[in-house]
């Protein structure tokens, strides 16, 4: 069973810099990580693995600092790592990053699957995954919970996660899965792991080694633009009572209910009460 | 049907319109009448009647184009892409909007990468650029620290996702009316390779925080999981659901369907009650554009406190079980 989980570095969020020029994120300065998101990716592909036999490729699109993150998802155990890098990649827009991706990935081979994390917690937009499915034809199932493998590996059965509870799927084999956080626990790096990682070459493939249309690549070929940045500030003039002893316990209680009263949240409240009472 | 219009894909679940459906058309609404082009709802499914059909139009759309067949029954990506990539290569509209449920965002990505068009997730505002009649999109982005505008100059269509409740329906208004037109659906459009097996309701947890009006979230300071009983009986009381914050969903004191943040879900309801819950930037991004916050956090410097409008700095073990039980005492009387 090869497996291929496309993975994202992300800054670690609180301390991230925009350019305001290009709309960009500036990468440089701010600690990046391994979109956490993917975390489940990569530890449903290993468990996949351990279970069936196989292989997992991580492959990430990115600056060539992103080598770190691909290296970190070696340590956990995945067994190769594809990194796709180059200038003309700069300024990708979700589409232009799923198709070069969808190269790479035709680039590496057949395979069975393919898992992708639900969201990147950075430009959090979970189009990556339905894109590279549209790109490569695969069956897809988006926010999966559980994953089994049936039918002599030929199919997968999974639950969805939707608004109303869970859908249960099959598909056939290959298919790409997005996963959400309830399908595994991402397990830690082992010591073996990252002394293996440290030493293993990676992949590194840029725009001349993929069969591409460069006219579909970078900010060129990303049909969107961002052309505004602002940092929004909330703060509410809000209200704040003190509890201290049971006299203010007995004011804020009274003073919250007044707020949620007034601001008509007692509503539902009350017809509970009317239904009682005609009950 | 018109070219150059503006279309929503109307979501169902089972024969009937989701809310979403009418939310996304109140979005479109200001949108077509600005360019002046009419907007069309679309319904894709199984078993739709007329009069669902008709709800649309009340609620705002010019007209319905709705193909619907035995095929179609239950959202499936593979089919339902096939169809909307048809109808938009067919139709050309020049805007594509659907609501950013968990369908929305698996559809409209499928389709926007097959017809190389820009797709921006989950707005929370749309508008007109006056000079070029460009679609702006604005979202939250780096989990709610900055807000991104983004447009597609050139593509087309012009394709996005709305966040869910962060806009109102337009009243019905029955006297409205429109055309029903009615779509042949193609047999070179049906993608069987996904089979849905069933489906597990899940009624009890009423799990849909997205939807709900009222949220009733605890964190870490709730202290552990036979606590969360206090959260439900004050959502019981105000009908609402419960949410929690990333440590309390990493302690399995409750599932991930509850989490509320970056790495969870983004809710908008009208209020939203935190209890135990520091505010970390993470857990604000999830909701910090609810209509009413009420906070409740013993340590005065939390920052939850600091975007609440109405904060309580106290106990929650002192604060629940009597604002629980004067809730009871309101309804005895
Ligand atoms: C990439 C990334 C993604 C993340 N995604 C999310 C996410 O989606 N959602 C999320 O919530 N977090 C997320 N986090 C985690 C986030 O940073 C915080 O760690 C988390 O939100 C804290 O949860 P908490 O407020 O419940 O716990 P704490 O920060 O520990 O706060 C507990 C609060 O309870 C109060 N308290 C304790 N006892 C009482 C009492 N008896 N009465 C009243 N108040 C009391 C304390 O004063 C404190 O303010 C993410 C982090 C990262 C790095
Ligand atoms: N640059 C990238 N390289 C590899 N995988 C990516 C990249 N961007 C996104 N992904 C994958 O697509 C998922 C969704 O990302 P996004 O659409 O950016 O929110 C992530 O969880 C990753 O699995």
């Amino acid at each position: 069973m090869k497996i291929i989980v496309p993975i994202k570095q992300v800054p670690e969020t609180g301390n991230v810099k925009m350019d305001t020029e290009t709309g960009t994120i500036i990468r440089d300065g701010s600690e990046s990580i391994i979109n956490p998101l993917d975390l489940y990716a990569i530890e449903t592909a290993i468990e996949l693995k351990e279970k069936h036999g196989g292989s997992v490729t991580a492959i990430s699109m990115g600056p060539p600092a992103a080598e770190k993150a691909l290296r970190e998802a070696v340590a956990m155990g995945c067994d190769e790592a594809v990194l796709i890098t180059d200038r003309k990649f700069a300024g990708s827009d979700t589409w232009a990053t799923s198709y070069t991706l969808s190269a790479a990935i035709k680039k590496i081979g057949p395979f069975d699957f393919i898992v992708a994390g639900e969201r990147a917690t950075d430009g959090d937009t979970g189009q990556v995954g339905p894109n590279l499915a549209a790109a490569l034809n695969l069956p897809m199932a988006t926010f999966i919970r559980t994953i089994d493998v049936v039918k002599e590996a030929s199919a997968i059965q999974v639950e969805r996660l939707v608004e109303e509870g869970y859908e249960q799927l099959e598909l056939p084999l290959p298919a790409l899965v997005t996963v959400v956080k309830e399908i595994a626990y991402p397990r830690l790096p082992t010591l073996r792991g990252k002394q293996r990682a440290k030493k293993m070459e990676l992949l590194r493939w840029g725009a001349d080694d993929l069969d591409l249309d460069v006219t579909k690549i970078g900010l060129k070929g990303s049909p969107t633009r961002v052309v505004k940045i602002v940092s929004p500030r909330v703060t509410r003039e809000g209200s704040r009572v003190e509890v201290k002893n049971e006299e203010t316990l007995e004011k804020a209680v009274e003073e919250l209910l007044t707020f949620l009263n007034e601001r008509g949240f007692l509503a539902e409240h009350k017809r509970l009460t009317e239904g009682e009472k005609g009950a | 049907m018109h070219k150059q219009a503006l279309w929503t894909v109307a979501e169902l679940e089972g024969a009937h319109l989701r809310d979403t459906s009418f939310e996304i058309i109140a979005r479109g609404r200001r949108l077509a009448d600005k360019l002046g082009v009419p907007l069309i709802s679309i319904a894709i499914g199984s078993g739709i009647e007329e009069v669902e059909l008709q709800r649309l139009i009340h609620h705002g759309a010019d007209s319905v184009a709705a193909v619907d067949t035995g095929a179609l029954q239950g959202y499936q990506t593979e089919t339902y892409s096939n169809v909307l990539t048809s109808l938009i290569e067919r139709y050309e509209p020049q805007i594509v909007l659907a609501a950013a449920t968990v369908n929305g965002r698996s559809l409209l990505p499928h389709v926007a990468m097959r017809l190389r068009a820009g797709l921006t997730a989950d707005c929370t505002e749309l508008d007109i650029e006056e000079e070029t009649g460009n679609l702006l999109q604005t979202r939250p982005a780096i989990g709610g620290n900055i807000l991104a505008t983004i447009k597609t100059p050139e593509a087309r269509p012009q394709m996005a996702t709305v966040r869910p409740r962060s806009t109102l329906p337009l009243p019905e208004d029955p006297k409205r009316r429109g055309e029903i037109e009615r779509i042949p659906f193609e047999a070179q459009w049906h993608d069987r390779r996904v089979k849905k097996l069933g489906m597990k309701e899940n009624t009890v947890e009423q799990l849909n925080i997205q939807a709900a009006e009222i949220i009733v979230a605890g964190g870490r300071g709730m202290k552990k999981k036979e606590n969360f009983s206090l959260l439900e009986k004050l959502a019981a009381e105000l009908g609402g659901v419960i949410g929690a914050s990333r440590e309390a969903v990493d302690r399995a004191w409750i599932s991930y369907p509850h989490q509320v943040g970056l790495s969870g879900k983004t809710v908008v309801p009208a209020l939203y009650i935190a209890v135990g819950i520091s505010g970390a930037i993470q857990h604000l991004a999830g909701m910090k554009t609810a209509g009413e916050i009420v906070a409740i956090n013993r340590d005065p410097q939390a920052p939850i406190l600091e975007i609440a409008d109405f904060a309580v700095v106290g106990d929650l073990f002192q604060v629940l079980p009597r604002l629980i039980a004067r809730l009871r005492e309101e309804r005895q009387l």
